[in-house]
């Protein structure tokens, strides 16, 4: 008999070594999730995979799976607290999707469509980012770059590169070109490198190949991030969660119109 | 690796840079570039380090560099403020002829001497605004350190009780001889007797870690000493460090065995680098009486330690972020499992223990755990060492068998009108009077050793303000609900602090304060917002009477969003203000 | 029935969401039957009168736009914020990459053919913001409707709702943020 956990009822198969999460994508079961990639080693950083097992919170990409988890993970608490960390991450960077090539093919986006969220709910950080032009194919801009640090393992684990990696701390982190001027140019990347085109985001391009796919035919414009969707967004819908593990829903308030 | 044995420890990069940021004042594009030559690391490597701790700098500071602590007992920023002026600096801006720079960092561990200070690394403790004055004098001559007067450079034990640990008086090599005889099973089995725990603050069972280590499968072990006391309001380890080091180098040489480790790292928080000359000295003291190195005390094993020093980084105190800084890295905590007793140092088994641990450990040997385990309560023997620091007659250390109450602690310490104690730093928890019959004990409250008293004339939310204040400032970054979380509920705390917040922006306080805990990676966020939280739930009305009563404030200053515009059309009439 | 009175207006935005909301066609006719306007863009009402919604498109940049918002907040039973713009800053706030001191001197002194470079100081013009914000760090939104601009078929869905006395819902296909 192979060993199972439970997520969100249903019993999943996984084999010694497994995640939770390689766990969940070997049986079509969709985690939000945006730092994991299968084949580069897990980061657990995004947080967007967070699922509560046996009622303690983990990453699913960086859990084992062990024999008896119950694991909760598509549930309106869950889906709650996700679209707060996708706002949070919207909100510290420059996220201005009408302007960004990558809209419609960004996993940001999608995963925000998919979690239904409306509006950044936090005051917008606006920080000032650098962008790096400087290489003849591959532009980096800073404000979309959500630390993801895919690019960082991309480089290290499938180019057999160390081009990029993650610098300072806190709010203040960003994302470093490992070259003596600290420009993409003087870096060994090329364009044929995974690094060059595994960012989820808008913040590593590839130049002369922009809008080849127009809007509203891309990608998430035609399926959704997850096989399993959500079905309609609430236009307004705060609920309180994880505090004390009572959730409260807040009226939206219609004003008896 | 085994550099560190070989060459002094002046090969490890923090190492390296703190010589560089001493030299050049700063830590320029060309010296990381040839740092990164010399030491055959990454140049993104060399950055991102360089980035992470807070002492190193890209800009050069001042020939005096000096960081006035900002914690909450050992930090006086008006005395800042008063040097700056002094001066004619800004603060975090060098002056322009080179002289000097003026900046803030978390605690240092100085609270039971009042305003410290770092300058140029050194320690500074017991500030006056006589003390700043003269300072800026023997700045504005250019001085050297070494002439200053000395007793400014002074930091006392400050030793208020003595109880088990500290009353001993401990002969170097004493408990390495009397396990003379024993099996490293039998050296586990006495400290799991003895129901240590780790004294950090997590309470590990100390005898179950020492277990987990030793049963793990690798060739090569570590036992590594945690001496990064970076929470706010800590500083028992500083006491050890100064005057029981030889007692922690015994307890480290102790768990070697047990562990069957060959090195050992004492990882030490830069703030206490005025001490690293004497531990220095004691280390090589213990090899040349055979307590350290080959065959130590013909017992057949060898072990030795190094030092490795930090540069400003709260989060080096988490043990897996300690061992990545060990391993010359930014201290980003790592993902557990695997714990860092089965992959720890360069991936191999690692014990990772607080210096109180240790030294109770070496205790423990020499004396056999009855001695240890019959004091305390049924969860937690022995005794916890506390700094007790804030708004009382005697600051200081003070140890206590498990057990001891609040009240008992404030009463000797000389407390009065107490309106809060912060049990564990700002990572802890906040409590009131009804809480003061609470008991020091993991099963009751559970600390590191951080006391902190603030009496009926302090702000609580200024208090609150400042811890979530220190954990942006700290928190590392990695993984979203910290990084950005602890930022919103900084921003948060200041629209309180400021009179601007309203019942909304407390609801989404606690909104965001909740998610942060649950949902963070590593400690530092599980325990930032507690604070908050709290203040929230124990002193409501601290935040009630600063709140406006109208449904929503904006979330900046409108008329101070318009101030620049002002200025560059030179307009102030009344459409130019909001 | 008395009818719904809804309001408009375009802060810093561009108008597309007004062109997008006019996208609706000879749904509009319908909409009528139920809705009345007061300030808006297609009647050139000056001031938002007492409503039952106002649709906000744009980002707030200006004094002016400060101004307006509030008054439609103080005025409108229901606020929602329309666009990308006015929900998070969109392409206006692309300028908060820079100071409003680089901004203003680009524009009006250094930038290729600038005559008579001159700040504009005149007291009919409203001062800028140093930094675009969204509108709900000014104010309090009930609701947002996504889109740079937001489909036709968004407003329709989301007008009906609320004509319904429904929790407005946006079907998955009508949310986007470009």
């Amino acid at each position: 008999m192979s060993k199972t956990i439970k997520i969100d009822g249903i019993e999943v198969p996984f084999e010694t070594g497994q995640t939770i999460m390689d766990a969940a994508l070997a049986a079509d079961i969709y985690i939000p999730h945006l730092c994991h990639k299968p084949g580069l080693s897990p980061h657990g950083s995004c947080k967007l995979c967070t699922v509560d097992v046996n009622g303690r919170a983990v990453s699913a990409c960086t859990m084992p799976a062990e024999a008896g988890q119950e694991i909760d993970n598509n549930t309106p608490e869950l889906n709650e607290v996700r679209k707060s960390i996708t706002q949070m991450l919207f909100v510290e960077g420059n996220h201005l999707c009408p302007s960004c090539e990558k809209s419609g093919d960004c996993t940001l986006q999608a995963v925000a469509y998919h979690l239904g969220m409306l509006d950044g709910h936090y005051p917008q950080f606006y920080p000032r980012r650098e962008v790096d032009a400087s290489h003849p194919t591959l532009v980096l801009d800073r404000d979309r770059c959500i630390m993801c640090e895919l690019c960082v393992r991309a480089s290290r684990e499938c180019d057999g590169k160390d081009v990029f990696a993650i610098s300072g701390r806190g709010t203040s982190r960003q994302l470093i070109v490992n070259s003596e001027t600290g420009k993409l140019a003087d870096s060994d990347i090329e364009p044929d490198d995974m690094a060059a085109h595994i960012c989820p985001v808008g913040a590593i391009l590839i130049k002369d190949h922009g809008y080849e796919v127009p809007i509203g035919r891309r990608t998430f414009d035609l399926h959704s991030v997850a096989e399993t969707d959500l079905e309609e967004v609430i236009l307004k819908k705060t609920v309180h969660h994880d505090q004390d593990d009572e959730s409260v829903e807040k009226e939206g308030g219609v004003y008896g119109v | 690796m085994p550099s560190l044995y070989q060459h002094n420890h002046s090969e490890h990069l923090l190492h390296v840079l703190f010589e560089e940021q001493q030299k050049s004042l700063h830590i320029s594009e060309t010296a990381i570039s040839s740092i990164a030559n010399s030491l055959n690391l990454p140049r993104s490597q060399v950055e991102s380090v360089v980035e992470f701790y807070s002492f190193f700098h890209r800009q050069p500071r001042g020939r005096f560099d000096i960081l006035f602590s900002n914690c909450t007992c050992c930090g006086d920023l008006s005395l800042m403020k008063r040097l700056c002026d002094r001066l004619n600096v800004e603060a975090d801006k060098t002056r322009a002829d080179g002289l000097v720079s003026i900046g803030q960092t978390s605690c240092i561990g100085m609270c039971d001497h009042d305003a410290s200070m770092l300058i140029n690394g050194v320690t500074i403790t017991s500030l006056s605004t006589k003390i700043i004055d003269r300072m800026a004098e023997l700045i504005e001559s250019e001085t050297s350190l070494s002439l200053w007067p000395g007793s400014w450079f002074q930091v006392g034990n400050n030793i208020r009780k003595e109880g088990l640990l500290l009353s001993e008086f401990f002969e170097p090599g004493s408990a390495l001889k009397a396990m003379a005889e024993r099996s490293h099973d039998d050296i586990i089995e006495e400290i799991t007797a003895s129901g240590l725990k780790g004294r950090g603050g997590a309470g590990f069972a100390t005898g179950m870690k020492w277990r987990f280590c030793r049963d793990a499968a690798a060739d090569t072990r570590y036992v590594i000493c945690n001496a990064d006391e970076g929470e706010p309001g800590t500083f028992k380890d500083r006491i050890l460090l100064n005057s029981h080091a030889d007692t922690l180098f015994e307890g480290m040489t102790i768990c070697a065995r047990s562990i069957g480790a060959t090195r050992g790292y004492l990882y030490l928080r830069g703030e206490y680098r005025y001490m690293l000359e004497n531990l220095e000295s004691t280390l090589q003291q213990r090899r040349e009486s055979g307590l350290l190195g080959n065959n130590i005390l013909d017992q057949g094993f060898d072990f030795d330690i190094a030092i490795v020093v930090g540069a400003g980084a709260y989060i080096c105190g988490e043990e897996s972020a300690l061992i990545e800084s060990i391993e010359e890295k930014a201290g980003i905590p790592r993902i557990r499992p695997p714990f860092p007793v089965t992959q720890g140092l360069w991936g191999q088994p690692t014990v990772v223990n607080n210096v109180e641990t240790l030294v109770a450990a070496a205790g423990i040997v020499l004396h056999g755990h009855h001695w240890f385990e019959t004091a305390g309560t049924w969860q937690s023997k022995g005794s916890k060492l506390i700094s007790v620091s804030g708004d009382c007659g005697r600051p200081g250390i003070y140890e206590y068998v498990f057990g001891i109450t609040v009240q008992e602690i404030l009463d000797d310490a000389g407390a009065e009108n107490v309106q809060a104690v912060q049990i564990g730093g700002p990572a802890g928890r906040l409590i009131a009077a009804d809480h003061f019959s609470h008991r020091i004990a993991f099963e009751d409250l559970a600390t590191g050793g951080s006391f902190m008293i603030f009496d009926e004339s302090r702000d609580l939310l200024e208090i609150i303000h400042n811890f979530s204040s220190f954990f942006a400032h700290e928190s590392c970054g990695f993984c979203t609900p910290c990084r950005v979380g602890t930022t919103l509920l900084k921003n948060g705390m200041d629209k309180v602090c400021s009179g601007h917040a309203t019942a909304h922006d407390l609801d989404e306080l606690s909104r965001t304060a909740a998610l942060v805990s649950r949902r963070s990676h590593c400690g530092l966020g599980m325990t930032a917002p507690n604070a908050i939280r709290d203040g929230l739930k124990y002193f409501p009305d601290c935040f009630e009477k600063r709140l406006l009563h109208k449904e929503m404030e904006p979330e900046f200053n409108l008329d101070a969003s318009l101030e620049e515009a002002r200025q560059l059309t030179r307009r102030d009439d009344a459409e130019a203000h909001l | 029935m008395s009818k719904v009175r809804v309001a408009t207006t375009s802060l810093a935005g561009c108008f597309g969401c007004h062109m997008s909301f006019l996208d609706m066609d000879e749904r509009i006719v319908g909409l009528l039957e139920h809705v009345e306007f007061s300030r808006s863009p297609i009647n050139d009402i000056k001031h938002c009168e007492p409503c039952d919604i106002g649709l906000v498109e744009g980002a707030l940049c200006n004094a002016d736009n400060v101004h307006v918002l509030k008054e439609f907040r103080e005025n409108c039973k229901i606020l929602i914020a329309v666009g990308a713009c006015a929900i998070n800053g969109g392409v206006p706030a692309m300028r908060n990459h820079f100071s409003l001191q680089e901004c203003l001197e680009e524009a009006f002194l250094d930038e290729i053919g600038v005559d008579n470079p001159h700040i504009p100081d005149d007291v009919e013009i409203p001062l800028l913001l140093a930094k675009v914000h969204p509108l709900h760090e000014v104010v309090k939104v009930d609701y947002y409707l996504p889109g740079c601009p937001p489909p036709a078929d968004a407003f329709v869905k989301i007008l009906t709702d609320l004509l319904e006395g429904k929790e407005p819902s946006l079907p998955k296909e009508m949310l986007h943020y470009d």
